[in-house]
């Protein structure tokens, strides 16, 4: 807003001042020909702003005659855009005409100006006193028009002050420069002279006979318009023309003052309008970050902040008055000690309420031992290794035995504080609001409950127990040994290649065959009219007769043996053929007393016999489906019963009573009909190697051993699974063995322990075998890993011998 | 065919609820869930089946109960929780706009929560409150040692110290003290009150240590201390009424200040501050609120049913003449306490088995006598004798008043004079089970229990005091070393047998113990030992038998047994090595004596 004022007076300005120069080169001093208008205009546009503080300067000192400027530049204006605006009015056109012509009589002044400027001085002096004279005169005349036109104004006095005012007014636009200040005769009432209409066009006003309003309402009459030739006379008459402009606003001539020109001048030159202005004054930083002594502006302080406030006086008598009544009281203090009570009405009676479910109340801290004393008794401290052990355990200290070290205090007043014991207290919040919480059983029985209530021992006898015969003589582990039908010798074959016949009555050696080579079964005869004993010498096995015994049974055997069977037309397949070939016994194995000789294509492992003494079965683990040989004594014939390979088969068994043969392979024992010549079942014995086995001579219930320490009893119209695993013993179990007549089982370990058990069957189907352990028997050697290899019971007394790998044969009576 | 289930939609996958949904399900922060959790009580849970309960999920997770949060949803106090949150922000904002005005609205108006709702939740019964009332003492008099921390207010440890004092002014009231047992963590106690039995242990009188934030969060002790102050202060509450007591406690003779001061030789500006010191001193008598007799569980013993077993009865009929015997232990005997031992907790013991006691007045307010006093039976001291000495009394040093609330009974007070070596302080709170290792000191106490050994040696029920008997005592208990000696070897060597032996023998090796009586020639005992061999192997056969199932459990149980045996040997052993070290010790000091 400021700008676009401003520069439309800049513009007047140097317009009445070109005007002015022009009119008055011949006058204006070295001074006046600086004033070029081609300087001003650049000025303007370049600093603007230095403008603007020239315009505050000038508004500053005659805030009159800014207005006056403003009215000014409306007039001046008019020229600038004399190009671009057509539709100017009429009196505008004729005004610019005029000026035109003004310019054009001003050019042709100019020539004899020098010498009317003197002349002109003295005439405007005696021409103002008379201007002024006709100028009141005609504004008396104005009046009395404002007058006529209806204005009504009751008070004729303010109507006459207006006139005056008005004349005044008039007046004032024609001071006499040449008497200096203007402002000199000014009174706070002359400043009023100034229209109100505000910045509107001042066209608006052209149909009607005032202008604007002054400050008091009053209508500002438009003042007479001169014609070209008062303008003229005026000219030629007024000396100060040059430097009298017509406020457009009110209508008025105003004679610029030499300091309005000084003004005009140094704007023109692109100065600063005040020639006082210190430029480049030195700085003075009054509002610096300095605290000063004192205050930098010292403003006395108000009257009211002395008196005290009536408003705030009556609120307080107000409360005052409101505590006396007992109607304000101060707000209660909310207490912070906690308000106890009776909560519960008696002891153990509840009411009714919503509680945890199913709450589990927190077990209580473990109350402390005597370890824990400041004086435990000394056996409670920590020795060296003790303190070592708790110090290893720095990294899991759950495992240690305390949490905290036992102390030792000679007295009270030496101990000192626990440094754990908020850490502790802690701990125990922590489990209280984060540890689950279970019902946990407790087991209130006694671990002498959960051992079975069995028979005595004592009320099951008879069974051996203890070891009333060692047989030594071999100089190799024993492998097996075998009982002679009648149950008066026995034979036992060993590593050393030898087979030796005892005498159990006495214990003696009675014979000792020879072989040259590991004999790994030894097998007698189980029919009581012969007298062979089978052995399993490496991949042979021979039949020998002993020659022990009845003499009468020997030759019998030796008889009947010594016949050649005639074939016929047998003819042995290739495959059995290949497996097994029985050998003619030349007289040098005769008199060994080989009788039948049996080779085998592979090592042979085990030899059975059937119960009848005519059949035997031979096993060589790495015949595949070949490894079991059934052969018939009195046919000197061999057959293999299976087609397929069934696994590593560890050992063979028949039935004591109907023809059924028992394979054991490595984990399963396989029951065939020898008849039907078909597997009957499986028994799956989950253990991982089968050892050995053994058949109750009921022939309904099995036991096996096995290499993972198991003796696993089989009840065959029960389940293909066990029904019983024992653990008896520590390590693998070689040899597992039915009495015939007694309910006795045994089992040889190579824990060189040798378990005795009644085992006990009933006749009746719905009683389940009676399995009580009733001896330990030890006595033998444990040899490079190996213990019992090898156990049989005597088949008419509660005896059991034992073989072991340190040599001997033991006799438990 | 009926519907096919899903998993997971019944059974054990809907009891439980983790942590988490928990948290979304109440509309807590973490901070805000497990300071409600320690107010209520609520625990996680430990399910049968962890996969079912997790749905399926293998991690382990912190499992509610689904019910249990239900129960949280319901509480009032989870609003309080959200109004505190709210408080706090406001708070920090008025501080932050340093809004004076506004800060102090806020702080005046902060929300404030009651917990009393929840102690009778929690503890519907009064007995319930003291069965859970160990943690709560524990804890209580741990905080009122503790200064003003950052999340511990002096109120709280203040709160904490008044309701402490009280509680046990009551069991010295109600001479329901039982057991005290001194250990390097602090001072145990045990209290029988409403036939419920109450632990709890004091830390020694020390400073508080500043802990790292790592180990311990102040924070969680704090609000399980806000929850235990309102239990303790609503059981003492009830407490003071069932003995008639004013509570607030008030002291009995409430003389006016001055005449206090005076005895005192102390000043105190407030006489408020006065009497809560004299209340702390719990040396006087509480006010009562009536003379009219409290009703005390007295004669318990002719309303058992006379079915129960003859022996049993027995039994509790002594127990029952032990503690009664026990509640008034130091019943006329006055003790005097130094200042080096500490005042707090003998004062409450002596005066709990109804014994009088002082101190200096200079050193705490709530003496009641003075040293000089002649009436005086025990002085407890815990320092070497300078040459003031009156004649009139013991000097004993403090542990003798422990071991003899433990023992029952007045101790001989020879073996705790001043600088002597005291005799070892046993917990009465260890029962050794059958195999366990009992100290000799132990044994010997037990034996005399049960009537064994004569008891003349070791109550002494008269103070004549003089020193001659003292003199005598200490002959007496020298004899009682030797005994002991003897007994120990006895001990010692029948408890190597035992190693060799099992439990179930122990009875036929009694029989062998009277067997010896009687000369025996060498058969005989081969005979037992071959009797003993075989049952032994009967037995190991039978073990043999043992089903699958229990195989586990059976070795397991014997493994536990073979360690306690274990330990019991390593602990005789040591003792052993131990006692033989002394004894040539002293057999080479005898020896030094004569040759000078």
């Amino acid at each position: 807003m400021v700008k676009r004022k401003l520069n439309p007076v800049q513009v007047s300005l140097d317009e009445v001042a070109s005007t002015s120069l022009k009119a008055h080169t011949t006058k204006a001093s070295s001074k006046s020909e600086k004033l070029k208008p081609k300087a001003v205009i650049p000025s303007q546009a370049k600093n603007g702003k230095e403008q603007k503080e020239i315009l505050k300067e000038v508004k500053s000192s005659a805030p009159r005659r800014s207005t006056r400027k403003a009215n000014m530049k409306k007039v001046d204006e008019e020229p600038m855009d004399e190009h671009s605006k057509d539709e100017k009015s009429d009196e505008q056109s004729e005004d610019d005409s005029v000026l035109g012509t003004e310019e054009d009589e001003d050019a042709e002044v100019d020539g004899d100006s020098d010498e009317t400027s003197e002349d002109e001085e003295e005439a405007s002096d005696e021409e103002d006193d008379d201007d002024s004279k006709s100028d009141s005169d005609s504004d008396a005349e104005k009046s009395s028009e404002v007058d006529d036109e209806g204005i009504e104004n009751d008070n004729p006095f303010e109507f006459s002050d207006m006139n005056e005012a008005i004349s005044q007014k008039v007046e004032a636009p024609h001071p006499n420069p040449v008497n200096g200040n203007e402002y000199e005769e000014d009174s706070s009432d002359e400043e009023d002279i100034r229209n109100t209409v505000g910045n509107v066009p001042l066209n608006w006003y052209d149909e009607y006979p005032h202008i604007g309003y002054d400050l008091d309402g009053r209508k500002l009459i438009r003042p007479k318009q001169e014609d070209k030739l008062d303008e003229f006379l005026r000219r030629m008459e007024d000396p100060n023309f040059w430097r009298t402009v017509k406020d457009l606003q009110t209508g008025q001539n105003v004679v610029l003052s030499d300091k309005d020109l000084e003004f005009v001048k140094r704007i023109q030159s692109g100065k600063i309008p005040d020639a006082n202005f210190e430029n480049f004054a030195p700085w003075i930083d009054w509002f610096s970050s300095d605290v000063l002594d004192t205050p930098l502006r010292s403003m006395p302080p108000s009257k009211t902040s002395f008196l005290p406030s009536k408003i705030d006086k009556m609120k307080i008598s107000k409360m005052v008055h409101a505590i006396k009544m007992g109607w304000m009281k101060p707000k209660p203090k909310p207490s912070t000690e906690p308000n106890f009570y009776m909560l519960w009405d008696s002891d153990d009676k509840s009411d009714e309420m919503r509680r945890v479910h199913d709450h589990i109340p927190a077990p209580k801290v473990r109350l402390p031992n005597n370890a824990e004393s400041y004086n435990p008794p000394a056996e409670y401290l920590f020795d060296e290794k003790e303190m070592k052990d708790w110090e290893s355990k720095d990294d899991e200290p759950w495992k240690r035995r305390y949490n905290f070290i036992p102390q030792k205090y000679k007295s009270l007043r030496e101990v000192p504080a626990y440094d754990n014991y908020t850490k502790e207290r802690f701990q125990r919040c922590l489990d209280l609001y984060i540890c689950p919480r279970a019902k946990k059983m407790r087991l209130t029985i006694k671990a002498e409950d959960l051992v079975p209530q069995l028979p005595n021992p004592k009320d099951l006898q008879p069974f051996p127990t203890i070891c009333s015969m060692i047989f030594k003589g071999h100089s190799q582990m024993v492998r097996s040994i075998t009982l002679e039908p009648h149950g008066q010798f026995f034979a036992s074959g060993s590593e050393d290649g030898t087979v030796k016949v005892w005498e159990i009555a006495t214990g003696r050696c009675m014979k000792t065959f020879e072989f040259g080579c590991v004999i790994r079964w030894v097998e007698w005869c189980p029919n009581k009219s012969l007298s062979l004993l089978a052995v399993a010498a490496d991949s042979d096995v021979m039949l020998i007769n002993p020659g022990v015994g009845d003499k009468l049974i020997i030759e019998k055997t030796d008889l009947l043996l010594s016949e050649t069977l005639d074939q016929g037309d047998y003819h042995p397949s290739e495959r059995l053929k290949g497996a097994v070939q029985w050998e003619p016994v030349d007289e040098e194995k005769w008199a060994k007393g080989i009788r039948i000789l049996i080779r085998h294509f592979k090592n042979v492992n085990q030899v059975t016999w059937h119960a009848k003494g005519d059949y035997f079965a031979s096993v060589m683990t790495d015949g595949q489906n070949r490894s079991v040989l059934i052969h018939q004594l009195s046919s000197r014939r061999s057959q293999l019963p299976l087609n397929k390979s069934k696994g590593l088969i560890q050992c063979v068994l028949f039935h004591p009573i109907r023809p059924i043969f028992f394979i054991a392979t490595q984990r399963h024992v396989r029951v065939y009909d020898l008849l039907k010549q078909e597997m009957i079942k499986k028994l799956i014995s989950g253990a991982k190697w089968i050892s050995s086995m053994s058949i109750h001579p009921g022939g309904d219930n099995v036991i096996v051993g096995t290499y993972d320490k198991k003796v696993m009893w089989f009840d065959l119209d029960l389940s293909t699974k066990p029904y019983q695993t024992l653990r008896f013993h520590g390590n693998a179990v070689r040899s597992v063995a039915f009495h015939k007549r007694y309910p006795l089982f045994a089992s040889g370990s190579d824990d060189c322990n040798l378990i005795i058990s009644h085992g006990m069957v009933y006749n009746d189907l719905l009683q389940n075998p009676l399995i009580v352990p009733v001896k330990k028997l030890r006595g033998h050697d444990k040899f490079s890993d190996f213990g019992i290899l090898s156990i049989m019971f005597h088949n008419m007394q509660p005896w059991v011998f034992s073989s072991g790998a340190d040599k001997t044969i033991r006799l438990y009576t | 065919m009926g519907k096919m289930k899903k998993k997971y939609e019944s059974g054990e996958s809907t009891q439980f609820m983790t942590r988490k949904q928990a948290l979304r399900k109440l509309q807590l922060s973490l901070k805000m869930f497990r300071k409600l959790c320690i107010l209520k009580g609520i625990y996680p849970r430990e399910p049968k089946n962890r996969k079912k309960a997790q749905r399926g999920a293998t991690d382990k997770k912190t499992l509610y109960l689904k019910k249990d949060v239900q129960f949280l949803l319901h509480e009032p106090i989870v609003w309080k929780l959200r109004e505190h949150k709210v408080y706090l922000r406001k708070k920090g904002r008025a501080k932050a706009l340093r809004d004076k005005v506004a800060l102090k609205r806020v702080v005046d108006n902060k929300p404030m929560y009651k917990l009393d709702h929840i102690v009778k939740e929690r503890y519907p019964t009064f007995i319930d409150a003291i069965r859970d009332l160990d943690d709560c003492l524990t804890l209580s008099f741990l905080f009122s040692t503790f200064p003003s921390l950052r999340f511990v207010p002096g109120s709280m440890s203040r709160l904490c110290r008044r309701l402490t004092v009280e509680f046990l002014h009551y069991v010295i009231e109600s001479r329901a003290l039982r057991k005290v047992f001194v250990s390097i963590k602090g001072y145990y106690y045990q209290a029988e009150i409403k036939g419920q039995t109450v632990t709890w242990i004091v830390p020694h009188n020390f400073g508080f240590q500043p802990q790292s934030p790592d180990e311990v969060d102040f924070r969680i002790m704090a609000t399980f201390v806000e929850f235990y102050t309102t239990v303790l202060g609503f059981t003492n509450f009830r407490l003071f009424h069932s003995l008639n007591i004013c509570y607030p406690p008030k002291l009995l003779t409430l003389r006016g200040s001055e005449e206090l001061n005076a005895t005192n030789q102390l000043h105190w500006d407030n006489e408020d501050d006065l009497v809560s010191e004299r209340v702390a001193a719990l040396n006087q008598s509480l006010l009562r609120s009536s003379d009219a007799p409290v009703e005390e569980q007295v004669p318990e013993m002719d309303e058992f049913p006379v079915t129960e077993d003859a022996s049993k009865m027995e039994e509790m009929k002594r127990e029952a003449e032990r503690v009664k015997r026990l509640k008034n232990l130091f019943g006329g005997l006055k003790f005097f306490l130094s200042r080096e031992v500490p005042r707090e907790s003998l004062c409450f013991m002596i005066r709990a088995v109804g014994g009088q006691v002082s101190w200096d007045g200079n050193l705490f307010p709530g003496a009641t006598f003075d040293e000089s006093d002649d009436s005086i039976t025990h002085q407890i001291t815990d320092r070497n004798l300078d040459d003031k000495q009156h004649v009139s009394r013991y000097y004993i040093q403090p542990q003798w008043v422990f071991d003899c609330i433990n023992a029952r009974g007045l101790l001989p007070v020879d073996k705790y004079f001043p600088g002597a070596v005291l005799p070892p302080h046993l917990s009465p709170f260890q029962t050794e089970r059958e195999g366990d290792y009992m100290p000799p000191e132990k044994r010997k106490f037990v034996d005399m229990e049960k009537g064994i050994v004569a008891p003349e040696n070791a109550f002494e029920f008269d103070n004549e005091g003089a020193e001659g008997e003292q003199e005598e005592e200490e002959e007496d208990g020298d004899e009682d070393d030797m005994e002991e000696e003897e007994e120990d070897e006895e001990d010692e060597n029948a408890s190597d047998e035992d190693e060799l032996l099992d439990e179930d023998e122990r009875t036929i090796k009694e029989l062998k113990k009277q067997m010896k009586v009687t000369k025996g020639e060498a058969e005989i005992v081969d005979e037992l030992r071959k009797r003993d061999d075989e049952t032994k192997e009967q037995w190991r056969l039978r073990t043999m038998m043992i089903k699958n199932k229990h195989k586990r459990l059976y070795r397991k149980m014997m493994d536990s047994r073979r360690k306690r045996r274990r330990e019991a040997d390593r602990l005789a052993s040591k003792r052993l090595q131990i006692e033989e070290s002394t004894s040539k010790k002293s057999k080479k000091t005898k020896t030094k004596s004569k040759v000078k």
